[in-house]
């Protein structure tokens, strides 16, 4: 029974969605405060659908209810319990249905924390969520339903692809998705706001933090697929640029530009159009990245052709909002007036380029990710790009970004000179220079080595620039201490966000270190690489619940020290006729020492075993970064000012903000 | 600075940043693109060999050779799409999925004496799934027509295949 509970409160959130959408825009319109006033109740309503909805998915994998035909498919009894709850976002029904829910989340938490916006702008905001919502719930209910039933119901389902039954996967989807959609809230602002056609310094502050809070999430879900990729894959690698990790890199980037583009609305009026075009662009490629890519409809001409349904339906719902939205902004952006000015040398000129620097980067990420499917849908040639595009084309564009990070937070606003911010960064230039000196000694490659002079500087201008704020060994250190505590959150969270770039950047130069071999040897033989003496001491076979393993143990030494005993396993599941690695990771945060077993060869007495080693130095700094940058986003958000302050709108014509 | 001053500014400075982006990516298209080659055409006309391309067709049944240099294994197998067999030489582990008799993705050069050296094989699919571009170019072979169903067994065209590799090879 609770399936079709699920889908009858799934067709309930779409109707309550529809009439969020339709009645508060209409209220709005016409400034009826009744209809404006409904807004917030069915936008919380909708989220109760959905979760009802959603839960009675997660009730039916968890009592195996193999009737429904998701379940049968991507279930199985045998299937431990959480895997059972997180298989349920695993599929593409169940995804969709994930995504509906985050969406609901979202339009309930601007009824919920929206208190201080004016009404119109609150009515039109929930009303534009709603409209979203309601037609991916259509979506799903029409094209995607996750409470599909089968008769006859199978005795047990067909279980899930082994490789996916991983903690760091189970938790990748909700994160990701949270980031994705939360940049579905910068959008309806911007809509709303062309539709009332005023942007001001008020809208930029409320807009802001929902900016932020998604790229965090962006981030998190981000480095989880990459660090999931790089310890259950089991290639050594991170990021392979393929287009499910492009469409979630792209979004990052114009989601990051529009964070920053942001600010100069809030505190100087000015990139009132850009930043609304960056907030539907970031919307724009969340949703195409999410189910263009993601569902493999534009990768493979197939999947479009298997399911025409879905496929049109998607394409006509991105059409619709993705186009509705554009033109809307066409004919009513020229009203909007133009904002105030600024020299080139200024926060904002260093914004300014931090914008064009951020979206070339999405470009060209964008460019390599389109090119080749529209070569082959266009002119039926199959071509790939890979890293060697990507890095010839990024890394260019990166190093300014890089170096425009380290001044511009030090930059007075409205007009500057050059000179005194670059006096007051000397140490974190001599810093840099160290770092390229050291890094011309240690590193093979050019750009490894300019990479790691620059994040170098990125973080050493980040201290530098709380230590000046605090007044660091200028004045006693209580004092500078007092300052501390005194300084504003969202100038700290900036500093911590560009330190956890410089971080991440190290990592990066780091792995393009990365040194392996591949060999073949009998158990007591010894290797060499990067330093380390790595030993196969003894090979055997263990059986698992639903596999048998073939468990290598090897022992590293260093100078005839031991430094890690290593567990690598080769799993061959049975049931689905398929092995999966177990890495075995040994990291001391500075290198991880990185271990595969392959194949076994020969006969009993002299058998042979594939190993794969890799020593990777500074890996774990490109996921710890980005969980910097994410946690420098979170502190920037508790800000007193976002948490308390009701910035009153000032009435038109009197606008005018001076310089924070 | 008047206000067109400074817009005009803000346009040199977008049109400077576009410019580069699409210079590096004209620039990184023209050495990095990577094309999709059958068996038969990297057979009729090798190209470069500094030029990388993806190798794709089947895996001849009962060719995949393995042989120690030193410490370091070496395979050897033949990818055919039933029109020529390309033997690809790879150091390292070959996938988990990788199946005599299934398709496969070779990334890598033509080597100096025909064949070809590969840097990376791929092998993501399993028994019903086969690469979009192998289905394609097993398609335009006329090896397979998806009109008629699913691909054939992956048995019976390892069989198929493997005789048709082997004269190709014979006659090279």
């Amino acid at each position: 029974m609770s399936p079709e509970l699920g889908r009858f409160a799934l067709a309930l959130a779409c109707a309550l969605a529809l009439a969020q959408a339709v009645l508060p825009l209409s209220g709005a319109q016409r400034r009826d405060a009744r209809l404006m006033a409904v807004a917030p109740g069915l936008a919380i309503g909708q989220l109760i659908a959905l979760a009802y909805s959603f839960l009675c998915l997660i009730y039916a994998a968890v009592t195996d209810d193999f009737s429904v035909s998701n379940i049968a498919e991507n279930s199985a009894v045998s299937k431990p319990l959480l895997y059972k709850i997180t298989g349920v976002w695993g599929n593409h029904e169940g995804s969709v249905l994930l995504w509906a829910l985050i969406l609901g989340i979202c339009g309930a938490a601007v009824a919920a924390f929206g208190r201080n916006l004016p009404t119109a702008l609150r009515a039109r905001v929930i009303g534009i969520l709603g409209g979203v919502a309601a037609g991916f719930e259509l979506f799903c209910l029409t094209t995607s339903d996750p409470f599909d039933r089968i008769w006859p119901a199978p005795m047990d389902g067909q279980g899930m692809n082994p490789l996916l039954q991983d903690p760091g996967l189970a938790f990748h989807p909700p994160i990701l998705y949270t980031g994705y959609v939360g940049f579905a809230v910068p959008f309806a602002f911007a809509v709303a706001a062309l539709i009332e056609g005023r942007v001001d310094a008020a809208w930029g502050r409320w807009v802001r933090p929902w900016a932020v809070a998604a790229w965090c999430f962006l981030t998190c879900g981000i480095a989880l697929g990459s660090w999931w990729s790089y310890y259950v894959l089991g290639w050594g690698g991170y990021w392979f640029w393929d287009p499910v990790e492009n469409a979630s890199l792209i979004p990052w980037l114009s989601g990051t530009a529009l964070m920053h583009s942001a600010i100069v609305v809030e505190k100087r009026e000015a990139l009132k159009i850009w930043t609304v075009l960056l907030a539907i662009g970031t919307f724009s490629f969340s949703l195409s990245g999410t189910f263009l890519v993601r569902s493999g409809i534009l990768n493979s001409v197939h999947a479009f052709a298997n399911d025409p349904a879905r496929g049109v339906f998607i394409l006509g719902l991105l059409a619709l909002v993705i186009g509705g939205s554009l033109t809307l902004f066409a004919w009513r952006a020229p009203s909007l007036t133009a904002g105030g000015l600024f020299s080139p040398v200024s926060r904002e000129g260093m914004l300014v380029l931090n914008n064009i620097l951020l979206c070339s980067l999405c470009a060209v990420v964008l460019t390599g990710t389109m090119y080749p499917p529209f070569m082959s849908l266009l002119f039926g040639k199959t071509i790939s790009v890979g890293k060697p595009f990507f890095d010839a084309a990024t890394v260019p564009l990166a190093l300014p970004l890089f170096a425009v990070m380290g001044i511009a937070p030090m930059m007075p606003w409205k007009r500057a000179r050059m000179w005194p911010v670059l006096r007051r960064l000397q140490a974190a230039a001599i810093a840099m220079l160290v770092a390229l000196a050291v890094s011309l000694w240690g590193l093979k490659g050019v750009l490894p080595v300019l990479a790691s002079a620059f994040a170098v500087w990125v973080i050493a201008s980040s201290v530098t620039d709380i230590a000046t704020r605090i007044a660091l060994f200028r004045e006693p250190f209580s004092r500078s201490l007092g300052r501390l505590r005194g300084l504003s959150r969202s100038a700290v969270g900036t500093a911590i966000a560009h330190a956890g770039v410089g971080v991440t950047v190290l990592g990066l130069a780091g792995m393009s270190q990365a040194q392996h071999r591949i060999v073949e040897i009998a158990v007591g033989q010894t290797e060499h690489l990067a330093g380390y003496d790595w030993t196969l001491t003894d090979v055997r076979t263990r059986p698992g619940p639903n596999y048998t393993a073939l468990a290598a143990r090897i022992e590293i030494r260093r100078k005839g020290r031991i430094v890690a005993v290593m567990h690598p396993e080769k799993r061959s599941f049975n049931a689905q006729n398929q092995t999966t690695t177990e890495v075995s990771i040994h990291t001391n945060l500075l290198s991880d020492l990185y271990g595969v077993i392959g194949d076994q060869h020969g006969d009993a007495a002299h058998r042979t075993y594939v190993l794969r080693l890799h020593y990777n130095p500074l890996a774990p700094w490109m996921w710890l970064g980005a969980l910097v940058m994410a946690l420098g986003g979170f502190l920037s958000l508790s800000d007193r000012r976002i948490r308390i302050a009701a910035p009153r709108r000032i009435p038109v014509g009197t606008a005018h903000v001076d310089a924070g | 600075m008047k206000r067109k001053t400074r817009r005009l500014w803000l346009v040199v400075a977008c049109v400077a940043g576009l410019g580069t982006a699409a210079g590096l990516t004209l620039n990184a298209f023209s050495s990095n693109i990577v094309f999709f080659m059958t068996p038969s055409q990297v057979a009729a006309h090798p190209p470069a060999p500094d030029h990388t391309v993806r190798l794709g067709g089947m895996v001849v049944a009962g060719s995949v050779r393995r042989e120690l240099h030193g410490e370091t294994p070496v395979n050897r197998f033949d990818v055919t799409d039933g029109q020529a067999a390309v033997t690809v030489r790879y150091e390292g582990i070959l996938p988990d999925l990788f199946r005599e008799g299934q398709s496969v993705v070779a990334v890598g050069t033509a080597a100096a004496g025909g064949g070809f050296t590969a840097s990376e094989v791929l092998a993501k699919h399993d028994e019903t799934y086969m690469p979009k571009e192998v289905a394609e170019a097993l398609q335009k072979s006329g090896k397979w027509d998806p009109k008629f169903g699913p691909p054939p067994d992956a048995s019976s065209w390892s069989s198929m295949t493997a005789r048709d590799g082997r004269t190709a090879r014979g006659g090279s």
